[in-house]
């Protein structure tokens, strides 16, 4: 008769796509502490226009993106909990008909995104800037995520 | 009808290109069109200020190099990162002769126009020939 109690281990899964991303992040810091030094970029890319990139500091959240050709005036933005919704249109003008082209690379056209955000955010203080071309969205974190300081007292 | 905007990756440059600084550098996409009397070029270089941009012109051979500060400031840590931040170089021959000294330049939210006038064609020359 066994002594043990076995029980089996209890897998919490929380969705399968946030154990998932868990993994991911998990195996990106592995390729990270590899390459150290070197640039990588992950390309975890959503095909979702446009491209973003996302850091932190200790007080802020900061988006950014390259939207070259769009100004403030076509940038719609929202925050619904800790959704970041982004929309807008470029536009460009249509050249003059007698003209030719030799190349045509540059694409108009809306787009539509939505990030979700890895703390809670005061949506309150948000800043958003668009400078020659590049959006920077800078989001306060929520007081309850900030890291906070604890005093220890001797006795 | 207007079409949704695909996401997607700069070009980087090859290796033809001389390297001054670190850091990657990436190919602008560009339209060009021509009319009879100019041609225009536009080039997506966002992230690029007016003073760090540099246009050249040598005979037949435009090159345009923006520069961008990278904005990575000291206690930042990246969570995620979709798009790489670097310089832009592209470089150009010319089949028209360009009026240099009225070519302008503007940059708006990361585009520059570049507007460059050909020159007039220079009127066929008839050569007398004199009897002596």
């Amino acid at each position: 008769m066994s002594l043990i109690n076995w029980t089996p281990r209890q897998f919490v899964v929380r969705g399968p796509w946030r154990e998932l991303d868990r993994l991911r992040s998990h195996v990106e810091s592995v390729i990270d502490s590899l390459s150290e030094g070197y640039e990588t970029i992950r390309r975890s890319g959503t095909g979702v226009y446009p491209l973003l990139n996302l850091s932190e500091d200790d007080d802020n959240l900061y988006l950014t993106a390259e939207l070259p050709g769009i100004s403030a005036a076509d940038l719609e933005m929202s925050l619904h909990g800790d959704n970041l919704t982004l929309r807008g249109e470029r536009r460009i003008p249509e050249a003059d008909e007698k003209v030719n082209y030799h190349r045509r690379e540059r694409e108009a056209g809306y787009f539509r995104r939505i990030v979700s955000l890895p703390v809670k955010v005061d949506a309150e203080n948000v800043r958003a800037e668009v400078k020659n071309g590049v959006l920077t969205v800078a989001l306060p974190k929520a007081r309850e995520v900030k890291p906070k300081q604890i005093n220890i007292q001797t006795v | 009808m207007t079409q949704e905007l695909k996401a997607r990756e700069k070009t980087p440059l090859g290796s033809e290109a001389e390297r001054t600084k670190t850091g990657p550098v990436f190919v602008p996409a560009v339209d060009i069109y021509e009319s009879e009397e100019s041609m225009t070029l536009l080039a997506d270089m966002p992230g690029v200020d007016k003073s760090d941009l540099s246009l050249d012109l040598k005979e037949d051979t435009l090159s345009i190099r923006g520069r961008v500060t990278r904005s990575n400031p000291e206690g930042r840590r990246s969570l995620y990162r979709e798009y790489e931040e670097g310089d832009y170089f592209r470089e150009f021959t010319l089949s028209e002769q360009i009026d240099q000294n009225k070519i302008t330049a503007t940059l708006k939210d990361g585009v520059l126009n570049l507007f460059l006038p050909k020159v007039e064609k220079a009127k066929p020359r008839r050569i007398e020939i004199k009897e002596t």
